[in-house]
């Protein structure tokens, strides 16, 4: 397919204006298969403006007189407008837009093409692998095996190819369990805690179906996760749905475990919310953020109304009471919902968290959202589809990775410290997410991307943050290790609206940004003390 | 010493009401004159003034003992469980009486000595001097002037001796005026913008009722605007809603006919009054004690409580306040009832946005002695110092200090002062331990020999300051520098760390603040010391071309740099005194957090409590 034929204008005279922040930008208008750019009039020393059309999430036209104005609202929640000139043009660029924004192909879209100077293309990876993580655990623990089973996907098309199992189950066995679990995904290793010996395992929902159906393979590798942490130790389950939900799960070939088929295994339900609505409160959230004139009592019953904070609450005190689980009594933890790749990867990935210090560096942070979401299956390209502003009535569209990177900004904020990483990074994650020029977050599944060959021709996202120039804006400068395990309060009082994502466009930032340059400051003005120190010693003449 | 029957009862326990059901510290609580005491196993101590109870509650036996729950004015609530209900029930009794007490002289400020010697406490005092205020805005000067109309109290009881006003009202003008305003409140200066050559004014309502005038007051308003050289209309803000003070008018008071008065403008800001204020912190503090709060209940109850919208309310005021004197160079009139509570929170926050120096810490004692203390802001009777009204009560200056605060979070580089300070201060509005908020104005403080009898509170947090400071602050070289903050509603935020000062688990764990004034301790420690060796340097070098080398140069570069690995790692921790009213933990355990009912699935018994002072030890080497 040509782009060319979706661009019906290509060039028009323009205004943008980009919030009461920014100065606008006049100049012309160009319409590309990727991007939208306005270079500006020669006289004015700004620079091309770039939009990635991707990024635009809904599109409004209006035409008054021989002019026309575009709204753009962006997946990045960013809103911007276009004063256009001409009619026949605005009318032109925006069908235009609203055709390449929207286009489904994976190995057309952008990353494909995009071939930045200092970057080669498959550098960075296997920057992440997860296999080196799964091995050093096979390695430590000898109770675990890298298994090949899934090497062409046929397991379980949404895992990758490494899966980490029991070393007591063989591939049989596994694939057997495979087909009495949700879409293959059989219960695997998530994270192992050294200090307590036990394991975080993931999958999705058994089939157990309304004849309570059993699998006795299954069944075995739960024993052997138990049998494998130390003897007598106990295990949860850990279900991201309410009993009843559980329950009525049956009626369409799904379920829940059975309390007397394993034995040592205790279910626990913890209802997250999940698809549909978690999008529709993410939609009510931004546009209460989109107001600047509302009452204080209105804000605060929309803030309330939308159940955002609700649900970070929810999402943060399970991960929390699964780390407690882990850390306080020594038990296995099996985290699933229905599908196993939403509620459950929210839940395994803070978990690791809160409990793991090696995930609070910026390479551990990196590495954790490779393996525990990218690798882990959660379907990218049909949850970020579309952000808050989107028309389109939701089909596969939730902010769960947006509910993951809040719950790790309450946890930044919570411990100022801890994280090597700052807000930078989490905002960055967020608009990757949702349209990037790197390949990492495309498509649905490690099976995907090998078909779209995204690890050869796209440049990954990782390999772009770990330039020198790009650490600045996402480190935290007052990083220091913290060994221990940091337990957030998640009482209402202590979890915060993140302004910083959704009041960026709108209003100015948080103090603690403001004072970020400062903090830098006062940073590097030590490292520069402390630095020339041994140089003011060294220069002593020698004798 | 009469109220108190049992002085130490043992076995007592203290339930944390944010963490898990069982959690709970046993130890021996101690009853002392002025203080409660609870020890605990780990000798940890807290104490508990007398005068910071607000209520005492004794709840119905349990299984475990009998309940008692204190709730403080510094929004503190602890529960005990005493195991024996005659000693819950004396100590109850006991603490009833002493926390109300009856008489000024009867408070622990009376008693307080910080070991300090007469010269000493009276040097304290001395400290913030208002007179020196004054000619700091550049007064007297051609159009202001000192009145000595009050130099005996004898126009207004509860106005300062000393007051600034236009040079061109004399004295029957006035005394006239003071007769037309409630309680003999008349308008007088309370902030001089030299620049735009503004004052900000402050009287109480007229006595208009709905027809009556007054020719004294209407010459003294026009007095003002006269005495404003740039502009010859002056603002007249009413910070009641419009229907208060209509109703107002009935009883023969009201507010000013424009009709009557040349060059005004009139302006209504709807701030309300104090009965409102008290039961809307009563809502907020119901919402936010409660157990098991979901996100949903605290958010509706924030809205219903009203709190936010009356803080935004008070801003409002002050930024309207702000611009007409910064955009329109415009002198303003502020009033509301009495002038004492509105009229203070509007006056002092508006001149706090116009002033740097009220930004600093200093600067914001003189602040707060101008605006509130000497113009009558009726501290014991709002904070109930004494047993009196409890109609009286209401938490006007906490707003003020949440206004204050807000405007701290929005300015992150503008004020010299942290959070700290402002909590520190809330902290003796009700402790009565110093002798500055005592009485409800200066004639009655006076009468009382405060400056005599008790200490002043000022001295003692400037001697402190070092925990007070704001490591972001940058002093802008501009005094006139306004601040022009930004009221939409997402900008007004719970304040945690007030309302909930003493629930350590609620607040971050890691302390960004003590970790940057460390930093620049340090970074001048380093900048000093680099210095140092470089003039030795060059003294050696000197020396060198001299021809001399001797070895205890060496000596003496080596070891005055200290290890660059240690300071690095923060080990001069102690640099800077642990702020004791934003103790920070790290790590945590996870007994603090309800993270669920399911918690008690994992059923065991729990161990010792982790030891978080070891978190913290480990985390500072």
């Amino acid at each position: 397919m040509e782009f060319s034929e979706l661009i019906r204008t290509s060039r028009a005279q323009a205004e943008l204006l980009r919030g009461p922040e920014m100065p606008p930008l006049r100049g012309t208008l160009y319409v590309t298969g990727h991007h939208l750019l306005l270079s500006p009039a020669p006289q004015t020393t700004t620079d091309l403006w770039l939009l990635l059309l991707r990024s635009v999430d809904s599109i409004e036209k209006r035409v008054a007189g021989d002019s026309g104005t575009i709204t753009l609202r962006c997946k990045d929640l960013r809103v911007l407008q276009l004063d256009i000139e001409g009619v026949e043009a605005t009318l032109d660029i925006a069908r235009s837009i609203e055709a390449l924004s929207s286009l489904e192909s994976v190995i057309t879209s952008f990353p494909f093409f995009y071939r930045p100077k200092g970057l080669r293309l498959g550098d960075a990876w296997h920057f992440h692998p997860p296999e080196s993580y799964y091995k050093r655990i096979a390695r430590e623990t000898n109770a675990w095996r890298l298994s090949e089973a899934n090497e062409d996907f046929s397991l379980c098309p949404s895992y990758p190819r490494a899966v980490i199992v029991p070393r007591a189950v063989d591939d049989q066995t596994l694939a057997r369990s495979a087909r009495f679990r949700q879409g293959g995904r059989c219960p695997v290793l998530s994270y192992y805690y050294a200090p307590s010996g036990t394991v975080l395992l993931r999958s999705s929902q058994p089939l157990t179906g309304p004849q309570k159906r059993r699998c006795r393979e299954d069944e075995l590798l739960l024993r052997a996760v138990l049998a494998g942490a130390r003897p007598e130790a106990r295990g949860f389950i850990l279900d991201t749905r309410s009993a009843q939900e559980a329950k009525q799960a049956r009626i369409t070939g799904g379920g829940t475990e059975a309390k007397a088929a394993y034995p040592g295994w205790k279910r626990l339900h913890r209802p997250l919310e999940r698809g549909r609505p978690l999008q529709e409160s993410f939609v009510c959230l931004v546009e209460a953020c989109g107001d600047p004139e509302q009452s204080m009592d209105h804000w605060l019953s929309r803030l309330e109304g939308c159940c955002w904070l609700a649900h970070v609450k929810e999402v943060l005190s399970t991960a929390c009471l699964a780390a407690q689980g882990m850390e306080r009594e020594g038990a296995c933890i099996l985290v699933h919902g229905a599908e196993g790749t939403d509620s459950t990867l929210l839940v395994t990935s803070l978990t690791q968290l809160i409990l793991d210090p090696m995930t609070r560096t910026m390479a551990g942070f990196q590495e954790l959202v490779e393996r525990e979401w990218i690798q882990a299956g959660h379907p990218f390209q049909l949850r970020c589809a579309h952000s808050a502003f989107s028309h389109a009535h939701p089909k596969h569209e939730a902010p769960t990775f947006l509910l993951f990177l809040d719950c790790v900004w309450q946890l930044s904020r919570q411990f100022p410290l801890s994280l090597e990483f700052g807000e930078g990074l989490l905002l960055v994650l967020f608009e990757h997410a949702y349209a990037s020029p790197f390949g990492t977050f495309l498509c649905n599944s490690e099976k995907e991307r090998c078909l779209c060959e995204v690890r050869t021709r796209t440049h990954s996202l990782w390999s772009g943050l770990n330039q020198p120039k790009e650490q600045r804006k996402l480190r935290n400068p007052l990083y220091v290790p913290n060994p221990l395990a940091i337990w957030p309060s998640v009482e209402p009082q202590s979890l915060r609206l993140w302004q910083g994502l959704f009041l960026r466009w709108t209003h100015p930032p948080e103090p603690s940004e403001v004072a970020g340059g400062k903090v830098w400051q006062i940073v590097t003005e030590r490292e520069k003390t402390g630095d020339s120190q041994p140089t003011a010693s060294t220069s002593e003449p020698q004798p | 010493m009469e109220h108190i029957r049992t002085t130490k009862v043992e076995q007592v326990k203290l339930l944390d009401r944010f963490s898990t059901s069982n959690k709970s510290l046993t130890g021996t609580l101690y009853l002392t004159a002025t203080h409660l005491l609870f020890i605990d196993a780990h000798q940890k101590e807290t104490w508990i003034l007398h005068h910071h109870i607000a209520s005492v509650e004794k709840l119905a036996l349990t299984t475990s003992g009998c309940p008692l729950v204190i709730q403080c004015k510094n929004f503190r609530i602890v529960h005990f469980i005493v195991p024996r209900e005659r000693d819950c029930h004396d100590i109850y009794n006991s603490l009833l009486q002493l926390s109300k007490q009856a008489k000024y002289e009867d408070l622990y400020a009376f008693s307080y000595n910080p070991k300090q010697n007469d010269s000493e406490r009276r040097q304290g005092w001395k400290l913030i001097d208002l007179a020196e205020e004054y000619k700091r805005m550049g007064l007297p000067n051609s159009n202001w002037q000192l009145s000595d109309a009050n130099r005996e109290y004898k126009v207004c009881e509860t106005y300062p001796r000393e007051l600034y006003v236009p040079r061109i009202a004399s004295k029957p003008i006035i005394v006239g005026s003071s007769k037309f305003r409630s309680k003999g409140r008349f308008p007088v200066l309370s902030y001089y913008h030299q620049e735009k050559e503004a004052a900000i004014c402050r009287c109480s309502q007229p006595l208009s009722g709905f027809s009556a005038r007054c020719l004294e007051d209407e010459h003294l308003l026009q007095a003002i605007s006269k005495a404003n050289p740039v502009n010859h209309y002056m603002y007249v803000m009413d910070t009641r809603p419009k229907l208060n003070a209509m109703a107002n008018r009935a009883a023969g008071k009201g507010y000013e006919n424009e009709d009557n008065y040349s060059n005004i403008r009139f302006q209504f800001v709807g701030i309300e009054n104090i009965h409102v204020m008290r039961s809307s912190l009563q809502k907020l503090l119901e919402v936010s004690g409660a157990r098991g709060l979901s996100v949903n209940d605290f958010y509706s109850g924030l809205e219903s409580s009203g709190w936010l919208r009356h803080i935004k309310a008070v801003m409002d005021a002050a930024i309207f306040l702000a611009k007409a004197i910064m955009v329109e160079s415009a002198s303003v009139l502020v009033h509301c009832s009495d002038g004492w509570d509105r009229t203070s929170q509007v006056c002092s926050l508006g001149s706090l946005l116009l002033d740097s120096y009220y930004r600093t810490i200093k600067g914001f004692m003189v602040l707060i002695e101008k605006d509130w203390i000497s113009f009558g802001h009726k501290f014991s009777e709002r904070c109930g110092h004494l047993d009196g009204d409890p109609k009286e009560v209401s938490p006007v200056f906490t707003q003020f200090l949440e206004c204050v605060w807000h405007l701290t979070e929005q300015f992150p580089q503008d004020f010299e002062f942290n959070e700290a300070f402002l909590l520190q201060i809330h902290e003796h509005i009700h402790s009565c331990q110093f002798g500055n908020f005592l009485g409800n104005y200066q004639k009655e403080r006076e009468e009382l020999k405060l400056e005599e009898k008790t200490y002043s509170l000022w001295p003692f947090l400037f001697d402190d300051q070092k925990k007070y400071l704001n490591p972001f602050y940058s002093s802008r070289s501009q005094r006139f520098a306004v601040l022009e903050p930004n009221t939409v509603s997402f900008n007004f935020k719970f304040w945690r760390t007030m309302y909930h000062q003493f629930d350590r688990t609620l607040h971050p764990r890691q302390s960004v603040f003590n970790l940057i004034m460390n930093m620049s301790e340090q970074n001048k420690q380093l900048e000093e010391d680099i210095k140092d060796l470089e003039s030795k340097i060059k003294q050696r070098k000197n020396k060198q071309t001299d021809g001399i080398l001797t070895k205890e140069l060496l000596h003496s570069v080596h070891p005055e740099s200290p290890p660059l690995k240690t300071s690095l790692c923060f080990k001069e921790q102690s640099l800077l005194p642990v702020n004791d009213a934003l103790r920070t933990i790290e790590g945590s355990n996870t007994a603090d957090n309800r993270y669920s009912e399911y918690a008690d699935e994992f059923s065991k018994p729990e161990p010792a409590v982790v030891s978080l002072e070891y978190g913290v030890a480990r985390m500072t080497c």
